[in-house]
């Protein structure tokens, strides 16, 4: 029963970071606070249902199709929409303010045009929903590959960041986008690269849960909630804090559901929010590249 | 004849052209039947409205329409109907403003219900205050006898909660009393309106029918993961598994049952269950699943509605309240056309002592609620949602255990 219960709330654990790693960029790196997300990632799940039902393409195949479109997608919005309000910000709060009322409106935009082809009904297929045994508990193989390719994700770009060249200088922007420009990093390119980046994760995350999760197009703001709370819980910008913070979240709520009460879930959720919050305001592993 | 003879009827027959004239003019005045609704089309309720309102009202305008619109015997002829609609954002104080303006501003005659209980009972005061008549189909609770004495103009076509529960807890004294199924109820329920309202309902029915709830959880809206819930019920030991669950929950109960191999032998999960997509998505695995409606096995009406729905929407209706909310608009017609004009008061009158000629059957309202006008309970029973309960020549037997998933 522990077993089981563990090795479900870390597939639960495993797609909250899965939705929210996209946000970690884009609000960590470009800096945006992208209210839009949540219904970037409900278009991603349509486009995966359209591509499955339509043209009979499996989600995985799909996100071949997907990820790279939302990347650059993503890239347009941010040198359409965006940078025009990077350009003008004075300070970053500034900037944020303008970014959450143009990203806020973004959102009704994307769920405009989402109601207009789908209408608000439930949509919903059927891909991978078959048993596997893992230490005697059953889990289903599509939630377990969206908690693998959240691991696989989190430590690619963990290591992309801290490792390599192109990841240092994105990390440079992160931290001190002023500073940044005197070492010859094109910041405004790089912040649109982060932007295009994390546009592309949420696509994949919208793909991986359209296997097991219904959806319609007023979702979005559902999951736009659960990333941030992730992403600052993790520490803004750091994917690994990510990972570990919608593990920690994840495991939480099947212990609570399964040990206490599941009406408890929420309230177990923001408890443990809150508790990081209060003893560490950056978030788990926030702070340290600042 | 007389010159005074004479006068007297040229005065009459020039009268007489002249109030005909009048009237052509009145009956040329009256181009359209104004129709105004404010449903949620975006927000949490889109969901419901989408799948079970929008398409029903949808599809009358468009065959009432199709025939030149509603007669009206008043001005000798069939005038079409136009539509307003507002999104009410899912959100009542919206839907009350929306509502208000429908009637004041845009001067509606007739007006549609929104979706779900919580909204309807906030747009009844406004229905009310104006004598519009309300014919809700996607409202269930228990304060619905109340309520239609309170709002005489008010309907309550999917009735109470009392009522499933009831027919739910006879089933199962009946299949317990036949020895196959034992005496333990596993159940949860979603923190929200419907979950809540039924769960409570049925905490009283099945004590009454002699049940122990062995396992009682509520779990919050937007809740991904049921594995938990389900492993709990399964340790449970009951036979009887009851969801009170919002469609994308009663896709993941589905979902992870089917991976678990968990199989109790009787299955009652909540909205969704009856939706088109369900048996789509899950194929034969739905067989022996029981939740709330279900049509009558023998009902061609209604499967010819089924049809004329998947053609025009390319799916299927919901089989709980879609087909009792057309049959509902159906009543709405025909007593329109028997008062002759729009005339509230009357409509309303004939809407609460007519007997009318539905979808579903005859339909004669007793406290402005059908009486077993349709069935409360329903199982799919090889790829057809038939509905089991309450008893009666329409009704499919209940078939126990539900079978293993495939």
């Amino acid at each position: 029963m522990l077993i089981e219960a563990a090795l479900s709330g870390l597939i639960l654990g495993g797609m909250y970071a899965l939705v929210a790693m996209g946000l970690s960029l884009q609000y960590g790196v470009a800096r945006i606070m992208n209210l839009s997300y949540g219904e970037l990632l409900v278009a991603a799940s349509f486009s995966a249902w359209a591509l499955f039902t339509g043209a009979a393409v499996n989600p995985l195949a799909g996100l071949l199709a997907v990820v790279p479109a939302a990347f650059a997608a993503s890239w347009l919005v941010y040198r359409l929409l965006l940078a025009p309000l990077v350009r003008r910000a004075r300070t970053r709060d500034a900037l944020e303010v303008d970014t959450i009322l143009a990203t806020f409106g973004l959102a009704f935009v994307v769920q405009g045009v989402m109601l207009g082809f789908f209408g608000g009904a439930y949509y919903s297929y059927g891909y991978l929903a078959v048993p596997v045994k893992i230490l005697g508990a059953t889990v289903a193989v599509n939630r377990l590959i969206a908690l693998g390719v959240a691991v696989a994700i989190g430590l690619a770009l963990y290591f992309g960041l801290t490792r390599t060249r192109a990841g240092t200088a994105v990390r440079a922007v992160a931290v001190d986008p002023e500073s940044a420009r005197l070492v010859a990093i094109d910041v405004r390119a790089t912040a649109g690269f982060a932007f295009a980046l994390g546009g592309a994760l949420v696509a994949a995350g919208g793909v991986l849960v359209s296997m097991f999760l219904t959806f319609n197009a007023n979702l979005g703001v559902l999951f736009t909630m659960k990333a941030l709370i992730v992403v600052i819980m993790g520490g803004v910008g750091n994917l690994l804090g990510a990972l570990i913070a919608g593990l920690l979240l994840g495991l939480t709520e099947t212990f609570v559901a399964t040990w206490v009460d599941p009406g408890l879930t929420l309230a177990a959720t923001y408890s443990l929010f809150l508790l990081v919050l209060l003893a560490r305001p950056q978030g788990l592993f926030g702070g340290s590249g600042r | 004849m007389t010159l005074r003879n004479s006068i007297r009827t040229t005065l009459a027959a020039a009268s007489l052209a002249a109030l005909a004239a009048a009237g052509a003019a009145l009956a040329q005045d009256i181009k359209s039947i104004k129709v105004g609704y404010a449903i949620s089309k975006t927000g949490p309720n889109a969901g419901g409205a989408a799948t079970t309102n929008i398409p029903q009202y949808e599809m009358w305008v468009k065959e009432v329409n199709a025939k030149g619109g509603l007669m009206l015997k008043s001005v000798g002829k069939r005038v079409p109907i136009e539509v307003i609609e507002y999104d009410d954002r899912s959100n009542s104080e919206e839907a009350v403003r929306a509502v208000e303006r429908l009637i004041t501003q845009d001067k509606v005659d007739l007006l549609f219900p929104p979706w779900g209980t919580g909204l309807n009972l906030a747009v009844g005061p406004v229905f009310n205050k104006y004598g519009y008549p309300q014919l809700t189909f996607s409202a269930v609770t228990d304060k619905a006898p109340e309520l239609a004495k309170r709002w005489p103009n008010s309907f309550w076509f999917l009735g109470t909660s009392k009522q499933y529960i009831d027919a739910l807890a006879d089933l199962l004294a009946k299949a317990r009393k036949d020895g196959r199924i034992n005496g333990d109820i596993a159940m949860i329920s979603i923190a929200d309106g419907f979950g809540i309202d039924l769960a409570s309902a049925a905490r009283a029915g099945f004590a009454k029918a002699g049940f122990k709830l062995v396992y009682d959880k509520s779990y919050p809206i937007g809740t991904q993961d049921m594995s938990p819930l389900l492993g709990e019920a399964a340790r449970s030991g009951a036979d009887t598994f009851v969801a009170f669950s919002y469609p994308p929950d009663t896709f993941a109960l589905t979902e992870q049952s089917k991976v678990a191999s968990y199989a109790p032998k009787v299955m009652f999960l909540g909205v969704g269950t009856f939706f088109s997509m369900y048996p789509e998505k899950f194929g034969p695995g739905v067989e022996g699943i029981t939740s709330l409606g279900g049509w009558a096995p023998n009902n061609k009406a209604v499967l010819e509605y089924a049809k004329k729905h998947q053609e025009m929407f390319k799916r299927g209706p919901d089989r709980w309240g879609a087909v009792v909310g057309y049959a509902s608009l159906q009543m709405l017609e025909q007593a329109i056309e028997r008062v002759g004009k729009i005339d509230r008061p009357a409509i309303i009158k004939e809407l609460q002592t007519g007997t009318f000629n539905t979808v579903i059957g005859k339909m004669k309202l007793v406290n402005n609620m059908p009486k077993d006008a349709y069935p409360l309970i329903g199982q799919w029973q090889k790829g057809f949602y038939a509905g089991v309960a309450p008893a009666g020549p329409n009704a499919a037997a209940l078939v126990i255990p539900k079978a293993p998933w495939k």
